[in-house]
């Protein structure tokens, strides 16, 4: 029906309006960054810190969540390895500086995540999400029976050490930009494989499996690749804690641990970049304030409450509910 | 090292304070945290019934101390201590918070206490059970008030093996206190010519305790010892009632109990069962007395924790009256210089390892017959003495005491 | 007496014995979970939350006015099931289309929130309960102690499993749901009213948390947080059995009673996390489960 003068023109509208949109995104990444690096001039330093340990969770999360279609139950096995790792070897040999820590536990994770990923990559949906669970209990069980890790106890104690062996991390403001450093660092590798060639197989992987096969990609290759960065990254992201917070605790790999990155995600729009990051600052933020005064032992109903509204009202979740508000009205 | 250098810093304050230097309250507030399980496991023992509590003894004191206000701030720790951890550092770095109440699961304790003693401010743990909190993991900047497993084990399997249980099978809460606790006890009884003849490690928490029973029966021990907590210890003790352990000749002792467990299970199915506590509602006039205004506060009875921090924070106060400072070190040493006589304890003295030791008592839940109310469940057997029941300082691996 | 890897063999039986009991609930607790997912697709984790709801209601009515245990067994299953009902059709319908994974997040919102309410209004130490009278006491049958009021709940248990298999798999209104949730249009064709259909399967799901819940409550410390533990097993027990499998459901939860209660006697520190190991195991062998169909 279309004449190919006009195929041509919406061909060249379209170009130039991903161009406008992609300025606009990376003018509101700049804008963020801005912010984030003011951000503990304004807000309590250890906080903030929370906020990004649990956001690289969250988007390591969401790499496979949001982009390849995997719902893993057990990521909390992934967060508490990398913690439980750095805290050990930070605190047991003191020529162990804290990124070769950190390095430790990211990499520990990584391991983990490979046999994670062996066992469980060909099952798929309810399955997967079961299997991840299984298998993270058993971790949770190695934790509370292993002597290093404290049991329920917890590991206390552990020292932030120095940077490279000359930055000294006790300093709140030092570790803050370590941990913000770091945090870029993931979500760039995230952003970065996502938009990648690589990043469209997974998406293809996500929207329809079998189509993908039949076009000839190993998915289940691509699959275990994303799981494998996905454990490493979450490792990551409990390596740090453990820095930040110089302690780790069984919390961190218990079930509900996996339930609530699920919450994050879910919640700031699965399938965005961004929207884990908005979604983890919005969780750590709702279950401060609502832990300090009145509404206390209120918590848990609240924040099923706002699970529940999440699945029925806002299944993109709040940056996916901005971007949908944005292309219909703005643009 | 770092225990090194704050006694240092303390020496150097308490010189100081000698010479009149330094005796303020620091902006004319004293700020408490109440920090403790307000939704989850723990949260009848302590949670927001303990708030109560602390803020009875706040309006009782007076609300104001030499001239300052007091202040409350309170969070739920989510039984984390990530979360509570979070929490202090905020309300130390931020809110200039002075105090750190309430306190149950011993991994909040012990991440609060290495805070609290970075920053010199004070806890007070009244909940946790850990005896490892003033002994491996103490630190001069906190006091832990109301009990711990070592009395728990001491008063219990002292008294059983006296009445004739030598063999003694343990059923132990696969966790840390639970070790503790079978640690303790293993000791006390083969001090006392007993002997454990097996001690069975379940997992935390477990709701059916059946087979665990079955096992305890076929143990052929006179004894069958419960070295856990909360929901496991009322669940192994109704299904022990269902099984008939008692009624087949075994004693059952059960070595942490709340009065609220108590509550739980009743008079009908926990008569008999003796256990240590550190206080008890309904043991002497003021105790009672105090009880009752909590009552009519909350609707329920006080347990020892509710108890412990009303105490605790009225001595508290009381030691910011006499030296007219909220400094840590200052408070905690005036603290320990004055013996603590009130409807808690009668002649408590806080040791410098930071455990407060007082007598404990060896109760016994009463038969339905006895008990006049859904609350009159014990009886008092015997008084333990605080130098008996508490591990002594010989024994103490805390640097706090070795290093003098 | 004989002796197996240093074990009594008395002893031994005892413990099969008792593991088939835990069993009987977990079966029971499965069924309910198969019901849902089988037939509606629905990934149930309220079921644990519902469970505690059946055991909570059955304390507050007799504390409240004094409805004895029998009328309980009943009236208890029934209410909670109303509740399911709600749930049904003012939550779960509205995400009926979507990715499954939706209902898992939607109804482990409704657990929270269900445990959350309950737990300020009721505190966790717990509820008391006696036992009904006619349950008191036991026999010995020579290797153990038996307390009728486990025997009790085996019989029930099996009677209620086998009661639910026969209707969906034996019965016209079995069939009927079965083809109603396969094809709805189809069934609406024939003048049949799917979305009640789907209430009332859910509904039925309930009733038998609830269920189980009622027969869990003079044995076990009623808490509003008694089912958050549960719940994760008796999710490993259905999908090692195959989810949806009416049949697996009920002979894996039996079968996993029997294991756990071995773990005990052997490694009991191990005996909370062997069900996890054994579905790592079975799921690697037959990817849907013992008695799942390929998918």
């Amino acid at each position: 029906m279309a004449g190919s003068t006009n195929e041509s023109a919406i061909k060249a509208s379209i170009q130039a309006r991903e161009k406008s949109a992609g300025r606009k995104k990376l003018a509101l990444n700049l804008v963020l960054l801005a912010l984030l690096l003011i951000a503990p001039a304004v807000m309590y330093p250890v906080f903030l810190m929370k906020i990004l340990c649990f956001a690289l969770f969250a988007v390591a999360f969401n790499l496979l969540l949001g982009f390849t279609g995997l719902l893993s139950f057990g990521h909390a096995a992934f967060l508490a390895t990398g913690g439980y790792t750095t805290g050990y070897l930070l605190s047991t040999y003191s020529g162990v500086t804290t990124e070769m820590g950190i390095l430790a536990g990211t990499g520990a994770a990584t391991l983990l995540g490979l046999a994670f990923g062996l066992v469980t990559i060909r099952r798929q949906g309810i399955y997967f999400a079961m299997i991840t669970l299984a298998l993270a209990q058993l971790v949770f069980f190695f934790f509370v029976q292993a002597e290093f890790t404290g049991g329920e106890d917890g590991m206390h104690g552990v020292p932030r050490g120095y940077l490279f062996g000359l930055v000294d991390l006790e300093n709140n403001t030092a570790m803050y930009y370590l941990v913000l450093a770091i945090f870029l660092f993931g979500y760039l590798l995230v952003q970065r494989t996502v938009n990648s060639p690589f990043g469209q197989v997974l998406k293809a992987i996500k929207q329809n499996e079998p189509r993908a096969v039949s076009l000839g990609y190993n998915v289940n290759w691509y699959k275990m690749v994303a799981f494998v960065m996905s454990a490493g990254l979450a490792g990551l992201a409990g390596s740090m804690k453990t820095v930040v917070f110089q302690l780790a605790s069984l919390n961190d790999a218990h079930w509900h641990m996996s339930g609530e990155v699920i919450l994050m995600t879910l919640l700031g729009g699965s399938g965005t970049l961004l929207g884990p990051v908005v979604g983890a600052a919005f969780v750590v933020n709702l279950e401060y304030y609502l832990s300090q005064g009145a509404l206390g032992d209120w918590v848990d109903a609240i924040l099923g409450g706002i699970f529940i509204l999440t699945v029925i009202a806002f299944r993109s979740g709040i940056v996916g509910e901005v971007q949908k508000f944005i292309r219909k009205n703005l643009s | 090292m770092r225990i090194m250098k704050k006694l240092l810093t303390s020496a150097i304050a308490s010189t100081m304070l000698a010479s009149g230097a330094q005796a303020a309250i620091s902006d004319n507030t004293v700020k408490i945290g109440y920090l403790a399980d307000m939704s989850g496991t723990y949260r009848d023992l302590a949670g927001p019934n303990g708030l109560t509590a602390m803020e009875m003894a706040i309006a009782d004191f007076g609300g104001k101390v030499n001239g300052a206000t007091i202040e409350v701030v309170n969070a739920d720790d989510r039984n984390s201590p990530d979360v509570a951890s979070s929490t202090v550092r905020r309300w130390v770095d931020n809110e200039q918070v002075d105090m750190v109440g309430g306190l149950v699961a011993s991994s909040v304790s012990i991440a609060v206490s290495n805070i609290l003693e970075e920053n010199d401010r004070l806890g007070i743990v009244s909940g946790s059970a850990a005896s490892s909190i003033t002994n491996e993991h103490c630190t001069p900047n906190h006091i832990h008030y109301v009990y711990d497993t070592y009395p728990l084990a001491n008063g219990t399997a002292s008294a059983v093996v006296k009445e004739g249980g030598e063999k003694w099978f343990i059923l132990t809460a696969d966790y840390a206190f639970g070790h503790a606790l079978e640690g303790d006890v293993t000791q006390v009884v083969e001090a006392s010519g007993g002997e454990v003849i097996d001690a069975v490690r379940h997992p935390f928490p477990t709701s059916d305790f059946s087979s665990f029973i079955l096992q305890a029966q076929g143990s052929g021990a006179d004894v069958v010892a419960l070295a856990n907590a909360g929901a496991d210890t009322v669940n192994a003790i109704t299904t022990a009632n269902e099984f008939g352990v008692t009624q087949s000749g075994q004693t059952l002792a059960a070595l942490l109990l709340f009065l609220t467990d108590v509550h739980a299970l009743g008079a009908e199915t926990a008569q008999g069962i003796q256990l240590t506590t550190g206080w008890y509602w309904d043991m002497n006039p003021e105790a009672r007395a105090w009880a009752d205004r909590f009552l009519e506060e909350t609707g329920v009875r006080p347990t020892m924790v509710h108890a412990g921090i009303y105490s605790s924070t009225m001595q508290y106060l009381n030691a910011i009256k006499a030296t007219g400072s909220d400094d840590a070190q200052t408070v905690r040493k005036q603290m320990m210089d004055t013996p603590i006589n009130d409807m808690f304890a009668s002649n408590g003295i806080i040791r410098e390892d930071g455990r407060m030791v007082h007598d404990m008592y060896l109760a016994e839940v009463k038969t339905p017959a006895e008990s006049k109310g859904e609350w009159d469940l014990y009886d008092i057997v015997r008084t333990i003495p605080a130098d008996e029941a508490y591990r002594p300082l010989s024994e103490s691996k805390c640097p706090l005491v070795t290093n003098n | 007496m004989t002796m197996i890897l240093g074990v009594p063999l008395a002893v031994l039986f005892g413990q099969l014995l008792l593991g088939l009991i835990n069993g009987a609930f977990y079966a029971l607790l499965s069924l309910g979970l198969a019901v849902i997912f089988g037939l509606l697709k629905i990934i149930n984790f309220a079921h644990g939350a519902l469970y505690m709801l059946g055991a909570l209601t059955t304390v507050v009515m007799f504390d409240a006015f004094g409805i004895n245990y029998w009328v309980a067994l009943f009236l208890a299953p029934l209410l909670v099931g109303v509740v399911g009902v709600l749930i049904e059709y003012f939550l779960l319908r509205r995400i009926a289309h979507e990715d499954h994974i939706y209902s898992l997040l939607l109804t482990f919102g409704i657990a929270l929130v269900i445990q959350g309410v309950l737990t300020n209004i009721y505190g966790v130490s717990g509820l008391r309960y006696s036992m009904p009278d006619v349950f008191q006491g036991g026999v010995n049958l020579g290797f153990m102690f038996m307390p009728y009021y486990r025997g009790w709940v085996i019989l029930m248990a099996l009677l209620v499993c086998f009661g639910t298999w026969f209707m969906i798999e034996k019965t016209k209104l079995g069939s009927y749901l079965r083809a109603g949730t396969e094809d709805s249009q189809l069934m609406q064709g024939f003048g049949i009213n799917v979305p009640l259909l789907v209430s009332l399967t859910y509904g039925f799901g309930v009733m038998l948390a609830a269920f189980a819940g009622v027969l869990a409550a003079p044995i076990y410390s009623v808490t509003p947080v008694m089912g958050s533990h549960i719940l994760i097993v008796v999710f490993a027990v259905v999908v090692i059995g195959g989810m949806g499998s009416i049949a697996g459901a009920v002979i894996t939860g039996l079968l996993m009673g029997v294991i756990e209660g071995f773990t005990k006697v052997f490694w009991p520190e191990f005996s909370s996390a062997v069900i996890f190991l054994v579905m790592v195991v079975v799921l690697l062998i037959r990817p849907s489960g013992l008695f799942g169909k390929e998918a």
